[in-house]
């Protein structure tokens, strides 16, 4: 998809609570910032592409026309597709693909949410609601949560690999030693393995601080036609590659350890020609340590069971290791808006791509960015989304 | 022990009622797949694996091993959540019962146990072999 789009707009709200901001216009001030950071207007929008976290959507009524009404957008292309976080990564494979066949020109991605303001605790709740879903009878009896669903992929990789606990920590180290330079981050303070190994178990095995944060708050892009981003005179970063997919628990017949990133991080890096070697910055999911852990073995960054000891002694840190990885502070340290990882990873990438970057952890001439999240649950269903980025 | 303390209960379909009748029986079903001759789990008319709405119950052996498992409090009390790879191949998502401290381990033997919901339908649970 070389060349079809181009990322001209990106924006970190930098709120990490919005008790007096109404979600639809958290959407409406992470629009105006990307659109502003583009040199563009919301006049200027004709392609919307929002997920589940959009006000309104969980209401009775008209679903995402009413945040498309509130900011009043004229569309000629609308896209809602729902893969909770990784919804945001996949959606910019979808504006690129929508800018390429003409549907649209200039593409909005927006995400918000304010979990904090409406005290709502993602570690105590589980991820269906009722029990229409065929497979909830058969779970929520048993007291599925978001921890205990990550802790049992902790376990398993534990078993298998011999990961310990102090390897998973260094992961928040990173996220830490990053956040320190971010004014915005909920946790700029610097911690220790040690910190992380004696923070209280919430789920065995993950620890208080293997969690990320509970944060309001979102983030917008604007993706535009070549031509657009010419005129705008932007630096062009562009989708080189691109992966999606599914992972279920077939049956009862699955590898909780080969989450979807296997096949969408297959996927990504076939249609960008290029292998895990080439990327120069990571931008990966990091609700929970764990999730980086898998993740980066799934994307191929290390072999099977090698995360513990790829990510241990400083591996992710910018300048330290060999992979800098959510430089921003991460969901670990700094932002987890609306509970949904994919927008703030998307805008890190664009921030490294462009060198704009805190000074302290720009990756030198950062030529090739990765993107990787998950929505859903690591350790059950969830939807997977890579993206390659490239800056021309 | 109040009721609410007591697992939620499950809503059954027509798809699931044989599955939770024979719950309440102290019989644990699964569904196979004629095509592939696969266990599987939760249960539904069509198979996971061929598409086809072909499928029939079993009873499981009621056996299996623990393939992981986390630990939190729950009320004041441990509650340790289970993925159980049943003799059948499968693995489902339960909950370890009358376990010992120095429990759970991975791969230890495991034997299914039925313990009632809040409105009493019964549900399997797992506690290990000793």
């Amino acid at each position: 998809m070389t060349q079809k789009a181009c990322i001209v707009g990106a924006y970190e709200h930098p709120t990490r609570d919005a008790r007096d901001i109404p979600l639809a216009r958290l959407h409406a001030e992470v629009a105006a910032g990307a659109l502003a950071d583009a040199g563009l207007t919301i006049a200027d929008v004709d392609g919307y592409f929002c997920a589940g976290d959009v006000a309104g959507w969980d209401a009775p009524g008209v679903g995402p026309f009413s945040i498309v009404e509130y900011m009043g957008l004229n569309l000629r292309h609308l896209d809602t597709t729902e893969s909770w976080g990784s919804a945001y990564i996949n959606h910019v494979a979808h504006a690129a693909q929508a800018i390429a066949e003409g549907k649209c020109r200039v593409a909005l991605i927006t995400q918000a949410g304010r979990p904090r303001a409406e005290r709502s605790s993602p570690a105590q709740m589980h991820r269906n609601q009722g029990q229409s879903a065929h497979e909830a009878p058969f779970e929520l009896p048993y007291g599925p949560v978001v921890t205990n669903m990550y802790g049992m992929v902790a376990q398993r990789h534990m078993y298998e690999h011999g990961t310990t606990p102090e390897q998973l920590a260094w992961i928040k180290v990173a996220a830490s030693h990053h956040a320190q330079h971010n004014p915005n981050a909920m946790l700029p303070k610097v911690v220790t393995v040690e910190d992380v190994v004696t923070s209280p178990v919430v789920a065995s095995p993950l620890h208080r601080l293997d969690c990320c944060v509970i944060s309001d708050g979102g983030g917008a892009l604007v993706v535009v036609h070549p031509d657009i981003a010419r005129e705008l005179g932007k630096p062009a970063i562009t989708p080189r590659g691109a992966g999606f997919t599914v992972k279920h628990m077939n049956g009862g017949h699955f590898d909780i350890l080969a989450s979807g990133g296997v096949k969408s991080g297959a996927e990504a890096f076939a249609e960008a020609g290029v292998t895990p070697a080439d990327i120069r910055y990571a931008s990966i999911y990091d609700s929970f340590t764990i999730t980086v852990l898998v993740q980066l073995e799934n994307l191929g960054f290390c072999a099977p069971g090698e995360g513990g000891r790829f990510v241990a002694e400083g591996g992710l840190i910018s300048g330290v290791g060999r992979l800098p990885v959510n430089t921003d502070g991460g969901g670990l340290c700094s932002n987890h808006p609306g509970n949904r990882g994919g927008m703030t990873k998307l805008v890190e990438a664009v921030r490294q791509l462009r060198g704009e970057a805190h000074p302290a952890v720009q990756v030198p001439d950062c030529s090739l960015a990765l993107v990787h999240g998950t929505g859903g649950q690591l350790g059950a269903r969830h939807g997977s989304a890579t993206l390659i980025l490239e800056r021309a | 022990m109040s009721d609410a303390n007591l697992p939620l209960s499950p809503q059954r379909t027509a798809e699931t009622d044989a599955y939770w009748d024979a719950a309440n029986e102290g019989r644990l079903l699964l569904k196979r797949c004629p095509g592939t001759d696969k266990a599987f789990h939760p249960p539904r008319d069509f198979s996971p694996f061929t598409g086809r709405p072909d499928t029939e119950w079993i009873e499981a052996e009621g056996t299996g091993t623990l393939y992981s498992y986390s630990v939190s409090m729950v009320g004041g009390e441990p509650h340790c959540i289970a993925y159980v790879q049943l003799t059948e191949g499968s693995i489902i998502l339960s909950a370890l019962v009358d376990y010992a401290p120095s429990e759970p381990r991975i791969g230890q033997a495991l034997k299914v146990v039925f313990r009632p919901s809040r409105d009493g339908q019964m549900l399997p649970f797992f506690t290990p072999v000793s």
